[in-house]
């Protein structure tokens, strides 16, 4: 009997240290001695530095180190932080300083750092530092960016473009050319932050003893940190060791290093002692990557029945000053754009433009909400022109299950063919059309506004691609004491992925969870590792634990076989001991066994068997895992305040065979609550000049309980034919077609008017424009 | 400047230092005290991560300074739970909490549970439509709210039954 | 953010705060904090010295009497809120402070601190507004009332002297038996309202006898319609005269800003002073809820 771990709605193993106050995040760890940082900050978002005078923050009392790029130790002096995803598509991979040298290109650039007893001496020395600025000319957002003349962000380019890419396949013209129907549309969708509770955070020891230097930080990546420090410091991957400890949350901006994570480790290494930098949420909406802005130029081609021919068109994508993680973004939305529909031909030409602003990179759901954002506001516009309904346009083109495995023709960002492998994408759209009631919504948004109600109702589909390589590792390990060790360079920011890792792991030894423990995050603990993003962890750790886990119980029954003297076929793991299936004969504990493996005198393992109860596995898929999903969303808005009030929310979601469905449902609920934040609350306001003008928690606004509500989830479970289990990512998919299915709710609701949405977010005032602009098209028209 | 003598009671034990006048209540108890359970989400009083209880009142401690808290009685998330007993050393919130999934990473966690602990107390009939305008006032940026909320909604029954055999002083 | 270096001082009475704040050079009064020690934290404000108001005994108090009511300076939102006497004689307080921050803020945050901030979509000013209220202040040297009409200066700033210190604000309660409303536009409960409206009325023989109604969040201070107010006197209540009401505030400042432009805080207030006046018009019909 196997006591089955994978699949049950288990409780987190992390929570009780985290409801009681022991959590140990960033800030928590106390080392003697440690110094704190503040950075003094660029007040332009395009300036050149002609001077910085440091003599009286140096003199404050209570400083310790006060520096500029020009102080910077070899061999960090002079150099940019290593881009870890280079593309052919990049015109100038520029990526930032660990500080600024001569010309800041986004405001809140650092270009210089205080070491002081404390962070408010340091914010006072910060303020003391004088720095002269030559302001340049900015280049604000993408209109600026493209137009003829444009100034330029970077000037030894010849112009703001960072990246070109064009993607399609089959015969667009003809797609165009035979069509019965054409819509097109622009839309414009903005950034947003990721705004974790926990901002970034890095703390840095020397070893006194090799040299070797420690790094904490409150990243999603330590080793792509450890990658960079290599790079900038050019030390022994050995001599650094970076350790992720309890992080607040990432969403996709702790995945790349940052210039703090190397000025932190610099100045601790220069001074001799611990050194700590707490990012404020200031710094945060200033300086941590955002995401989102692009504007879609778009057409789509259908035949009379309203089978797809075609989609086309341009995209512009705000990438920031600085390329810190490359072209992934806006890669992935070229990609995705054709969906969970059967696309004959698809053009899209994309230029990734630099801006004076804070960099783009991927922000949970990464390129992909814009996508879907632009397929299915294309969709809605279509059937609304050809006076079918909006679910009923998208059925006839959802990819059919025996379709599966689909190929879509384009390569994904992981270099492989774009082959959908499993799923029920009809199923899924029908479930939430029964659920949400769409068939008779009509009515009762007729009915409604007999009453004076606008109601509503939205909906979206969306493919992702889950679980990318390269790969993830994972360390098995019995230990004498019988508990079973698990290690895996991935770590979590709040997903539960000690609990899922020990659920795989339990069931593979069949114990209970709390048998099981688990490392995370820890360059010491495996040599190589990738890190927590793209839905990837449960797809590559899980898999590696499952393998790894799978050789060792393997390797017990082998020890045990020989130790007993039967066929290994005749053995069973129970309660933490190794025994012949059913019997109350021989047996020997996990403990004994660890024992016995790690070399007893005396005893020899049975032949062929290596020492040692561990094994270590790296699993690599062939391919993504593409889960899916389907959200309807009803609204309610008042028309004479734009006001939008979210009633009712339906997510179907298929994201293959669930480890832990609670975990699995509080992933989509989360992601949804970001969705809904893009879809009509979050906005980083910038002004004419690229100055960040919502820079506070009471600017920006996050989503709230009171905004947010309780989605009703249903799951359908595709497994995944290439992970041993069956598993696809789950941390995306509820932000990616939000913001789309709110708008067509809102557009829905707003019918009375004839308004049409092209822009995300759709935020009240907004709102109120549009139907003003309708109501006066209407007047002139009659 | 001079610095402050203060003395004041932290989950029960009296605690007596110098400080800044500078420092706030949330740097004073993570770094004066070593009480790290209690996090800074934004400082500047929107996002409710710090919330602690002063007299048994949820306050921001990024908003109040630890000199003001001279002679004050403070709970932290760190003392929220009975000494002994309860369910493995959890407070009903926090119990809920983790019977339904209302936490990811944890970093807001200490405010919801010290400003639900006041919420609840006071009233623990309210509704859920009231109990999410309530809430309003802590930012939770993982869970989307639906685990919060379920779990708020249970723990206030352990509330009522607690108000209803006159044990409502014990948190 | 952390705030610059000050000194902290902590009278135990009015005479040792007001000696203090006629003698200390960039002084400021630390009430409830809640703004205060934000814009600290921020470095937005950066003062030398603090003198702590939470130890001066006699600074707290609600007293109502007849038509009067007075809120010293040092009460908390929290007590005003849940106040049961001025709950049941003007529940518009109530309302308008369930949107004065959170339930959090409101535990520490003061009804003097509130004035003194000046934040223009704060709701303490709009009922201050609204009922004609006079603001105690006092100095060494000494006291004085302001009528609400003259207390903003400029964005954010009272018209009171560095060494003045607000001891109370008295009220002029409308009568048994009126209505009011109380709206405000923000996307999320307890922010910054873009736009909000109270409003009170008096009815008597089916007509408007006494009618209120003050424009917030929109400028630099509340503002009352006085166009709207006299267009609605000794009219009969109905849909058509708040519309009018709605309409006819074209003469207030609207400011645009950073989340809203000055054309959407118009429509708004045209649109939050209809409901208003609706809510106040049926329950000055007698639900007094």
């Amino acid at each position: 009997m196997t006591t089955q771990m994978v699949g049950k709605p288990i409780q987190r193993v992390e929570d009780k240290d985290l409801l009681t106050g022991k959590g140990s995040f960033t800030d928590d760890i106390k080392l003697p001695g440690t110094l704190h940082v503040a950075f003094v900050r660029a007040p332009f978002a395009h300036a050149r530095i002609t001077g910085i005078d440091l003599d009286a923050a140096r003199e404050l009392p209570g400083v310790h180190l006060v520096m500029a790029a020009a102080d910077l130790p070899a061999p960090a002096k002079g150099k940019r932080i290593l881009l870890q995803v280079p593309n052919p598509a990049i015109v100038d991979p520029i990526t930032q300083e660990p500080l600024v040298s001569e010309r800041v290109a986004f405001a809140g650039e650092a270009v210089a750092v205080v070491v002081a007893d404390s962070r408010a001496i340091a914010e006072d020395a910060a303020e003391m530092v004088m720095v002269d600025y030559d302001p340049l000319p900015t280049v604000a957002n993408l209109a600026q960016a493209t137009a003829p003349g444009a100034d330029k962000v970077h000037p030894h380019l010849a112009d703001n473009v960072a990246a070109r890419i064009h993607v399609g396949y089959g015969d667009i013209e003809s797609a165009f050319r035979d069509a019965a129907h054409t819509v097109s549309v622009t839309l414009d969708q903005h950034r947003g932050t990721g705004n974790p509770m926990e901002g970034r955070a890095v703390l840095s020891a020397p070893n006194a003893l090799d040299g070797g230097i420690t790094v904490w930080s409150a990243t999603q990546a330590p080793h792509i940190l450890r990658r960079a420090l290599v790079d900038m410091l050019e030390m022994a991957e050995t001599d650094i060791r970076v350790i992720a400890p309890d992080v607040g949350g990432g969403f996709g901006p702790k995945v790349q290093a940052y210039p703090e994570e190397f000025v932190i480790p610099i100045c601790a290494q220069m001074l001799g002692v611990p050194v700590k930098w707490i990012e404020d949420r200031r710094e945060h909406l200033l300086c941590t990557v955002q995401e989102r802005d692009q504007t879609w130029s778009v057409e789509m081609a259908l035949d009379a029945e309203g089978k797809l021919l075609g989609v086309r068109g341009r995209m512009r994508h705000d990438q920031g000053a600085y390329l810190p993680w490359g072209v992934i973004a806006p890669y992935i939305s070229t990609v995705t754009m054709p969906g969970p529909y059967v696309l004959p031909a698809y053009d899209l030409e994309t230029q990734v433009m630099f801006t004076n602003k804070v960099p783009t990179a991927p922000l949970r759901g990464a390129g992909r909400p814009q996508a879907v954002f632009a397929m299915e506001r294309l969709f809605d516009l279509a059937a609304d022109r050809m006076g079918l309904d909006r679910a009923d346009l998208r059925r006839r083109n959802l990819i059919p299950a025996e379709a599966m495995p689909y190929s879509v023709g384009l390569i994904f960002r992981d270099g492989q063919p774009l082959i959908y492998d499993s799923g029920d994408y009809p199923r899924c759209q029908q479930i939430a059309e029964e659920k949400s009631g769409w068939a008779d919504f009509p009515a009762r948004r007729e009915a409604a506004l007999r009453e004076g109600r606008y109601i509503g109702l939205g909906i979206a589909n969306y493919v992702e691609g889950t679980g990318l390589g390269p790969f993830e590792g994972a360390t098995t390990q019995v230990l004498p004491s019988g508990r079973i060790l698990i290690k895996t360079g991935a770590a979590g920011q709040g997903q539960g992925n000690r609990t899922v890792y020990a659920q795989v792991a339990a069931e593979a030894f069949n114990v209970d969870i709390s048998q099981v423990d688990v490392e995370l995050g820890d360059t010491g603990k495996i040599p190589i590792g990738v890190g927590a993003f793209a839905s990837r962890l449960m797809v590559n750790a899980g898999s590696a634990i499952n393998v790894s886990a799978g050789t060792v119980v393997t390797k017990m029954k082998k020890i045990a076989a020989a130790a007993f003297e039967v066929s290994e076929d005749d053995l069973e793991l129970v309660d933490g001991t190794v025994r012949v299936t059913g019997d109350q004969g021989p047996s020997l504990t996990f403990g004994e066994m660890a024992q016995m493996a790690s070399g007893m005198p005396g005893y020899v393992l049975p032949g062929g068997q290596e020492p040692g109860l561990f094994a270590t596995h790296y699993f690599s898929p062939p391919q993504a895992a593409y889960a899916n999903g389907s959200h309807a969303v009803e609204v309610e808005v008042d028309p004479e305040t734009g006001i939008v009030r979210i009633a009712r929310y339906i997510v179907v979601h298929d994201c293959g065979r669930m480890v832990n469905p609670l975990l699995v449902e509080g992933q989509i609920q989360g992601g949804l609550a970001h969705g809904i934040g893009n879809a009509f609350l979050e906005k980083m306001r910038y002004d004419d000049d690229a100055n960040p003008v919502t820079t506070t928690l009471a600017d920006y606004l996050l989503p709230d309980a009171d905004n947010v509500p309780t989605a009703e989830i249903y799951h359908v479970e595709s497994p995944a034919p290439h992970n041993p289990l069956g598993v696809k990512g789950a941390g995306e998919g509820g932000t990616i077609p939000a913001a789309a299915a709110v708008v067509s709710a809102v557009e829905d609701a707003l019918r009375p008017f004839g308004v049409q949405i092209d822009e995300a977010p759709i935020l009240p005032e907004r709102i109120c424009e549009l139907i003003d602009a309708a109501r006066q098209n209407t007047q002139e028209a009659s | 400047m001079t610095t402050k003598s203060i003395s004041l009671t932290v989950n029960g034990k009296t605690v007596e230092q110098e400080v800044e006048p500078r420092t706030h209540l949330a740097d004073f108890l993570r770094h004066g005290i070593g009480l790290t359970g209690t996090h800074l989400g934004c400082e500047h009083g929107v996002c409710g991560a710090c919330t602690v209880l002063v007299d048994g009142q949820a306050v921001r401690s990024c908003l109040m300074l630890a000199v003001q808290a001279d002679g004050a009685e403070v709970v932290t998330v760190e003392g929220l739970a009975p000494e002994t007993g309860g369910d493995d050393g959890l407070s009903p919130i926090q119990a809920a909490f983790r019977e339904f999934h209302g936490l990811q990473c944890g970093y807001c966690t200490p405010g919801f549970l010290t400003s639900l602990t006041q919420l609840l107390m006071e009233n623990p009939d309210i509704g859920e439509e009231d109990l999410r305008k309530e809430l309003s006032g802590n930012l939770c940026r993982c869970t989307g709210y639906a685990g919060i909320v379920r779990a708020a909604l249970a723990a206030a029954q352990a509330y009522k039954e607690a108000a209803a055999s006159g044990m409502g002083g014990s948190r | 953010m952390k705030a610059a270096a000050f000194d902290y001082h902590r009278p135990a009475n009015r005479a040792e705060a007001l000696d203090m704040a006629g003698s200390l050079d960039n002084a400021k009064f630390l009430a409830g904090g809640q703004s205060l020690v934000a814009m600290l934290n921020m470095r937005y404000a950066i003062v030398d010295h603090l003198i702590d108001l939470n130890h001066v005994s006699d600074l707290a108090g609600i007293e109502m009497t007849g038509d009067r009511l007075r809120l010293g300076a040092m009460t908390r939102q929290r007590a005003v809120k849940d106040d049961t006497a001025l709950a049941a004689r003007a529940p518009i307080f109530a309302a308008a402070l369930d949107y004065v921050g959170h339930f959090q803020t409101r535990n520490r945050g003061t009804v003097g601190g509130s004035l003194g901030h000046m934040d223009p979509s704060a709701e303490l000013m709009a009922l201050a507004t609204l009922m004609d209220a006079e603001v105690e202040v006092q100095s060494k040297a000494r006291t004085r009332t302001l009528s609400i009409a003259d207390y903003p200066m400029a964005y954010m700033t009272p018209a009171i002297e560095m060494d003045e210190m607000i001891t109370g604000v008295t009220f002029a309660l409308p009568a048994e038996g009126h209505g009011w409303g109380f709206h405000e536009h923000a996307q999320r409960h307890g922010d910054f309202a873009v736009c909000g409206v109270a409003a009170l009325m008096e009815l008597a023989g089916g007509t408007v006898s006494r009618t209120a109604i003050t424009v917030f969040g929109i400028g630099m201070a509340p503002q009352r319609a006085r166009a709207a107010e006299d267009l609605l006197a000794g009219q009969t209540p109905g849909d058509d005269l708040y519309r009018a009401a709605g309409d006819a505030l074209d003469d207030l400042d609207y400011t645009t800003d950073a989340m809203a432009s000055a054309a959407y805080r118009r429509r708004l207030a045209g649109v939050l002073t209809r409901r208003a006046l609706a809510d106040a018009a049926t329950r000055a019909g007698g639900d007094r809820r």
